[in-house]
């Protein structure tokens, strides 16, 4: 691993983002939008519901670490979307640029993309609806590192199937966070699932953040060791998509899918 | 007097890149077929042919973003496809389809494949060949919006930021004037001189490849057909110029079993 070539994979989005309003403004807008439809959600729901439960601290903190997941998800694909849209992997990929370097710089673009994120809702949050996680202290910073890895796992992967499949497939990208939410019970706990679903989401890392936020925001008791689960599993995907991401380049290499890539197929 | 036979020690360098037995298959088409060639430190050798005739598979290959179904390519000694990278940080390259991004500017785009070709004080290099190639009032200005002569002047800077000991050109003055392309050629030539480094470039200007190359590959259908000096080539196969032999090469006229 060459540190400055991690560097310059890092330094050209950082360039693309310093040039671009277009690029910087969505890393706030959409989460401030979001933040605020469900912060209003919440305080209605607090109004007409059984006096004395929040909802700000289940439903809001839900929203918005779930949207911490899909900026870091976001974060990875669209700094990998940067090389497709401008047709660069010939220039990327004849260099001495290897597969593990390329991914640790759009990694340390979406570190750094979903914590500007993730403090722009903690703010509004904050400011608008009250919502602190200071209570929680340190003990949220294990939650917040598995839906860290969870999304950089789920961003190479949406990487490596654009790979695989071609510039169109982007469309393929954008929905992920949806259509896993229904399993990892974002919003509902997951003994609500029918057993089918359930047994998904215990495959799913964020199901075990979930479930534990929500007890510890009910002070119920819980299980640390579940989300030593959630965390060994965030882990072995994020292997996993390096893995599969390696192996469709290198299909890519030996088929001609990246020489002739914006011809979407091989041959 | 007795005489001794003596085994004199070859002194010639080795080779900067040893292409042998490539050879390229889609499905059924047969895009490279068993090419090998050499080329020593210095030498620019053009790689010519029809289109189709397998040009650019070739640079890919070479540049390791395709894989042969077999051969071997080894470039400072160094086996591509076992040590792809170590055999890239000495190659770089120039092609009339790979433009830099157009979202960043011609700076930045040098300074981030500066970054990945680990090239030492990046940035007196960088300062050099804005001067080199006539770029240094475009520093700031986006590739995107450059004409076509000033982005290849970019690719070209980028192609010698490393001072690669291979570089491989595919039709560098496809879209330039010609008085451009003759500052280009010049600097090429000039460059291959001062770091003896070996230089594949195809093109399909005739002139160009007799004024630069010292070496030609004739390819069809993914073979070499003809490999030799180009101001030499065309007599001994009964072709007046370089072109004329080039639309007999391309017309199959001229067959391995005739050369």
């Amino acid at each position: 691993m060459h540190a400055r070539r991690v560097a310059a994979v890092a330094l050209r989005q950082f360039y693309l983002y310093s040039g671009s309003a277009t690029r910087v403004v969505p890393l706030f807008a959409w989460v401030a939008i979001d933040i605020t439809l469900w912060g209003f959600i919440s305080r209605y729901l607090n109004s007409v519901a059984t006096p004395g439960y929040n909802f700000i601290p289940t439903l809001l903190g839900a929203v918005l670490l779930w949207d911490f997941l899909a900026r870091v998800l976001q974060g990875v694909s669209t700094a990998f979307l940067e090389d497709v849209w401008s047709r660069n992997f010939l220039n990327m990929f004849a260099t001495p640029l290897q597969i593990s370097e390329y991914i640790c710089g759009l990694v340390i673009t979406a570190v750094v993309t979903s914590l500007i994120g993730l403090l722009t809702m903690l703010a509004l949050a904050a400011a608008a609806f009250g919502l602190s996680f200071v209570p929680y202290g340190a003990a949220l910073v294990p939650f917040v590192l598995v839906l860290f890895l969870t999304g950089i796992a789920l961003g190479i992967a949406g990487s490596a199937m654009v790979l695989r499949l071609g510039p169109a497939s982007e469309w393929f990208l954008w929905p992920m966070p949806a259509l896993i939410a229904p399993f990892a019970g974002v919003y509902y706990p997951v003994s609500t699932l029918p057993g089918w679903m359930q047994a998904i989401s215990r495959l799913l890392p964020p199901s075990y953040v979930f479930d534990g936020m929500r007890a510890i925001v009910r002070h119920a008791p819980w299980d640390m060791r579940s989300l030593a689960i959630g965390l060994a599993l965030s882990v072995l995907y994020i292997v996993i998509a390096a893995i599969f991401f390696r192996q469709v380049y290198r299909f890519a290499v030996r088929t001609g899918l990246l020489a002739r890539y914006n011809a979407e197929s091989p041959s | 007097m007795v005489q001794a036979h003596l085994e004199l020690p070859d002194l010639s360098p080795p080779p900067v890149l040893v292409v042998s037995d490539l050879r390229k298959t889609y499905r059924e088409t047969v895009a490279v077929d068993g090419v090998s060639f050499a080329i020593p430190p210095g030498e620019i050798v053009g790689l010519l042919g029809p289109n189709g005739a397998g040009k650019t598979t070739i640079v890919n290959m070479i540049l390791g973003v395709l894989e042969p179904n077999a051969g071997s390519i080894r470039i400072d000694g160094i086996d591509l496809l076992r040590r792809r990278s170590a055999a890239l940080a000495f190659t770089n390259f120039s092609a009339v389809y790979a433009a830099l991004p157009g979202n960043l500017t011609v700076e930045q785009n040098l300074r981030v494949f500066g970054l990945i070709y680990e090239v030492p004080a990046l940035a007196e290099r960088i300062e050099d060949l804005l001067v080199r190639f006539d770029l240094v009032q475009f520093r700031g200005t986006k590739s995107g919006v450059l004409s076509s002569g000033e982005q290849t002047r970019l690719s070209l800077a980028k192609a010698l930021l490393n001072r690669p000991k291979l570089l491989l050109l595919d039709e560098p003055t496809a879209s330039i004037d010609p008085s451009a392309a003759r500052e280009i050629r010049a600097l090429i030539r000039a460059f291959a001189e001062e770091n003896a480094s070996a230089v594949l470039w195809t093109s399909h200007n005739m002139y160009e490849v007799e004024e630069v190359c010292h070496r030609v590959l004739f390819l069809s259908r993914g073979r070499v057909l003809l490999d030799g000096d180009p101001k030499l080539l065309p007599h001994e196969h009964g072709a007046a110029t370089l072109e004329d032999l080039f639309v007999q090469v391309a017309r199959e006229r001229l067959h391995p079993e005739h050369s």
